[in-house]
């Protein structure tokens, strides 16, 4: 009800976001594009406008890109800008839009009629790990204990998250409570509508533990409030060196949650190439890595080909854990 | 405790800082004066600035100068033009416009200025004292107390239906209700009752219809029925007095609202807007007879109640908020995401970890609250002057303001077709004298409403949580009473009259 997707604040945003990353705009010869328009699927403020701002940012102030706008078109969860993007195909040639896993959960249950076979994959640019938290008081210090929990009483030990049932803080508690071999299905998940709830709920021990992103949960570790006991990266992540990985625990399972942009159907082979130069070069600048350390976020780059069998992959998990689930 | 304040005083006062609050309630007070802009979005357009300026003291400071400017700056287009910018405002126009169009848009402003004034600074004190404690409360709630909050907050729909429209007015909180299932909801991963329309699929936007039940079918009404707007008095608009008995009456109200809307604010999600609603009722509930008649139409009680307890409740978020880290709402997450942003995470280490920024926010909330007095009370003839402007320049204006204000909501222009499809229909149900705010609170409660109680059948398979919580039983009780009180007080007067009549 409170979904407030501000095209004054965006406005804002790029007025502040010209007149402080003007200055360093000198062209110093690696110059690759001389501009990019952003379509941003959702509100200003989320995640996805907060990825393809940074992104932008980074891009200009290193000079690899000229100039770059940004558009925030919401509606349809995300679906009317793909619409959007698809329908208008041939003067989009200089756009990208922003996209994350969702683009792959909501296209298999239909809700989108599109998928991301439509559109010209460029690049995934970053990504989060998801992790499993429970309370700091809490008697559980591990998953062998949350599954053990479960196991004595399945319908006592609910496990929450902000997303929706078959959401994808549902699809990774299902996925690491059927790694460790138990039934996806027993699996009592709770639907919250805003992290903050989902915390609110397990501080107040309603639910027992949250499924939720790796970022979130190590600002809520760092303040004290929440023992992370189960992440879902194949190593150990610096930004909390403590933090178990699933594989640690001999749960066989992980997940990340992408984040990249996407083309125009039909963008023509070496526009293509030009963005994906133009990311490239990104990851060495030091305006990306400030722009990254600030978001807490973790460069998974994938381009082009690897993109798409990034997301290919990706699909087959998801959509066989759904239909597991009852979803699909 | 004491170190801390003072410490707080310090940061608090320095001239940096005392610039930061009054420029931020300016910002805030003015933004917010445009339906349509709510303290979230101004908080969110801020939020650049203040993160540029490195200092988080100064930051938080500024921020929460801008969310105070925009609370009480909403309530100025509640009041003048019936166009509730936020939900936590809706109950303001409940009073505040009826008393606007009577020619006392004066009067209504400075009550709404000095209800807010007391709300906020006794929220204040009461944040100062139980921070701490409370932070254990708020997690009292689990969603079955919660549902039946909700249910509290519907039953009190009975307060704002007049006599004899109780069936009316439940048509339209059902009416609200089912317009609050459009979309996704969150318990469901499938939209409901979109008919296919892309843009419905995250339902129905709150200031699209809210500016559809309000703002437009005032503005159609007024054209379309002009004898019925002849009443406004330019003269009287400048008589912002309070009378002595005024006062005397609504002291009491205030006092009330401060608390229980601080209590209020304190559980996270609840906040503003259902304080203001239940504000509202409670105060409708306990007035006397005479008293209750007026509410609706222009009872300076009816506009204090609301205008208390919803800058009560901002100031109870707080709680959640600094000791937590928990955001009760979307305005504190987006304070959050600021906080964070400069590397201050709130939660329960904050008030040791970094006592002078906790202190100097608590401490910020008085002088901020201080100055929007200061500033608008001398403002407010100029602002009520808006209303004397001649009818046939008012009503573009109007026009203008609601579907800019449902445009910069969304940035999607299907909302203004939504807008005037609904705000034709809302006209119609006026004409037929159909009370419009039962349909609109049906609407801002009915999403939690059904996402609560849901969450709970899941967590207890069934219905069980009813009696199993205690709580959540005594809030229903009190709803039950709520809905059943004035219907029995009224049967009850009934039948004393007729009995005289009939002399038996």
């Amino acid at each position: 009800m409170t979904k407030f997707n501000l095209g004054r604040r965006a406005l804002m945003a790029t007025a502040v976001a010209a007149i402080s990353f003007g200055s360093p705009m000198f062209a110093d010869g690696h110059k690759v594009l001389d501009s990019i328009h952003f379509l941003i699927p959702g509100g200003a403020g989320g995640g996805w406008d907060g990825t393809a701002r940074g992104t932008g940012e980074a891009l200009t102030g290193a000079g690899i890109v000229g100039t770059a706008s940004y558009e925030n078109m919401s509606g349809g969860g995300g679906g009317k800008a793909i619409g959007y993007l698809i329908e208008n195909a041939d003067s989009n040639h200089g756009t990208l839009m922003v996209n994350s896993t969702p683009i792959v959960i909501r296209s298999l249950t239909g809700v989108f009629p599109h998928n991301f076979r439509d559109l010209t994959l460029v690049s995934g640019t970053i990504g989060d790990y998801a992790a499993i938290v429970v309370g700091k008081d809490s008697p559980m210090n591990s998953m062998a204990d949350l599954i053990a929990a479960y196991d004595a009483d399945p319908a006592g030990t609910a496990i929450g998250g902000g997303s929706v049932p078959g959401g994808m803080d549902h699809l990774v508690a299902a996925m690491v409570m059927e790694a460790a071999g138990k039934d996806a299905l027993g699996v009592k998940y709770i639907p919250y509508d805003a992290g903050g709830k989902a915390m609110a709920a397990l501080l107040s021990g309603e639910i027992k533990a949250l499924s939720t992103g790796f970022s979130e949960a190590v600002d809520l570790a760092a303040a004290g409030e929440v023992k992370i006991i189960g992440v879902t990266a194949d190593e150990r992540v610096a930004a909390a060196a403590d933090a178990m990985t699933m594989k640690e625990q001999g749960i066989d399972t992980s997940f990340v949650n992408w984040r990249g942009f996407f083309g125009a159907p039909g963008m023509p082979a070496d526009k293509v190439a030009m963005y994906q130069k133009a990311i490239d070069e990104m990851y060495d600048t030091p305006e990306w890595e400030a722009v990254r350390a600030r978001n807490g976020w973790v460069n998974i780059h994938n381009s082009g080909d690897d993109f798409k069998a990034f997301l290919e992959a990706q699909e087959t998990v998801i959509g066989d854990l759904m239909k597991k689930l009852g979803f699909l | 405790m004491l170190e801390g304040i003072l410490l707080g005083l310090q940061t608090a006062f320095s001239v940096q800082m005392l610039l930061m609050v009054i420029g931020g309630c300016l910002i805030g007070t003015f933004i917010g004066m445009l339906p349509g802009l709510g303290p979230m979005s101004i908080i969110a357009i801020m939020i650049p600035v203040a993160i540029s300026m490195g200092d988080p003291a100064a930051a938080i400071i500024l921020l929460a100068g801008v969310y105070y400017g925009a609370i009480f700056g909403g309530s100025t287009s509640s009041i003048l033009l019936n166009a509730p910018g936020v939900a936590g405002t809706v109950a303001t126009s409940f009073d505040g416009y009826p008393m606007a169009k009577q020619g006392k848009a004066g009067k209504a402003l400075t009550v709404a200025a000095i209800a807010s004034f007391c709300g906020g600074t006794i929220g204040a004190i009461l944040l100062m004292i139980f921070a701490p404690a409370l932070s254990s409360v708020a997690l009292l709630f689990h969603s079955a107390e919660y549902f039946a909050l909700m249910i509290v907050g519907l039953s009190a729909i009975a307060a704002f239906a007049g006599t004899g429209q109780v069936a009316k007015a439940l048509m339209m909180t059902i009416l609200g209700l089912m317009l609050g299932t459009v979309g996704e909801g969150t318990m469901f991963s499938l939209p409901r009752f979109t008919m296919g329309i892309m843009d419905l699929q995250s339902g129905l936007g709150f200031v699209t219809l809210a500016m559809a039940m309000f703002a437009l079918p005032e503005a159609l009404f007024l054209v379309l029925n002009p004898a019925a707007s002849e009443t406004g008095k330019s003269e009287e608009i400048k008589d912002l007095r309070i009378t002595r008995t005024e006062a005397k009456s609504i002291a009491p109200v205030i006092g009330r609202q401060s608390i229980q809307g601080f209590f209020i604010g304190v559980l996270p999600g609840a906040g503003a807007t259902i304080a203001s609603f239940l504000g509202y009722a409670v105060e409708r509930n306990i007035a006397s007879k005479d008293e209750q008649e007026k509410f609706g139409k222009g009872s300076i009680k009816g506009l204090a109640a609301p205008e208390t307890a919803n800058n009560a409740a901002c100031t109870g978020s707080f709680v959640p908020l600094l000791t937590l880290g928990i955001p009760g709402s979307g305005t504190t997450a987006i304070l959050l995401g600021a906080l964070i942003a400069l590397n201050v995470t709130p939660g329960p280490r904050l008030m040791i970890d970094e006592p002078q920024i906790f202190w100097a926010v608590i401490i910020s909330m008085y002088i901020g609250n201080f100055v929007l007095l200061v500033l608008n009370l001398p403002l407010i003839p100029y602002i009520a002057k808006i209303l004397a402007v001649p009818r046939n320049y008012l009503i573009p204006y109007i026009l203008f303001f609601t579907l800019m204000g449902a445009y910069i909501g969304q940035n999607n222009a299907t909302e203004l077709l939504l807008l005037v499809a609904f705000g034709v229909c809302a006209t119609a149900l006026r004409f037929a004298d159909y009370p419009l705010a039962p349909l609109l609170i049906g609407f801002i409660l009915g999403g939690m409403l059904e996402d609560n109680f849901a969450r709970s059948m899941q967590l207890y398979d069934g219905v069980s949580f009813i009696w199993e919580r205690p709580m959540t039983l005594g809030l229903l009780v009190i709803s039950v009473l709520l809905v059943l009180l004035p219907s029995f007080r009224a049967r009850r007067a009934r039948l004393r009259s007729a009995g005289v009549a009939d002399g038996d």
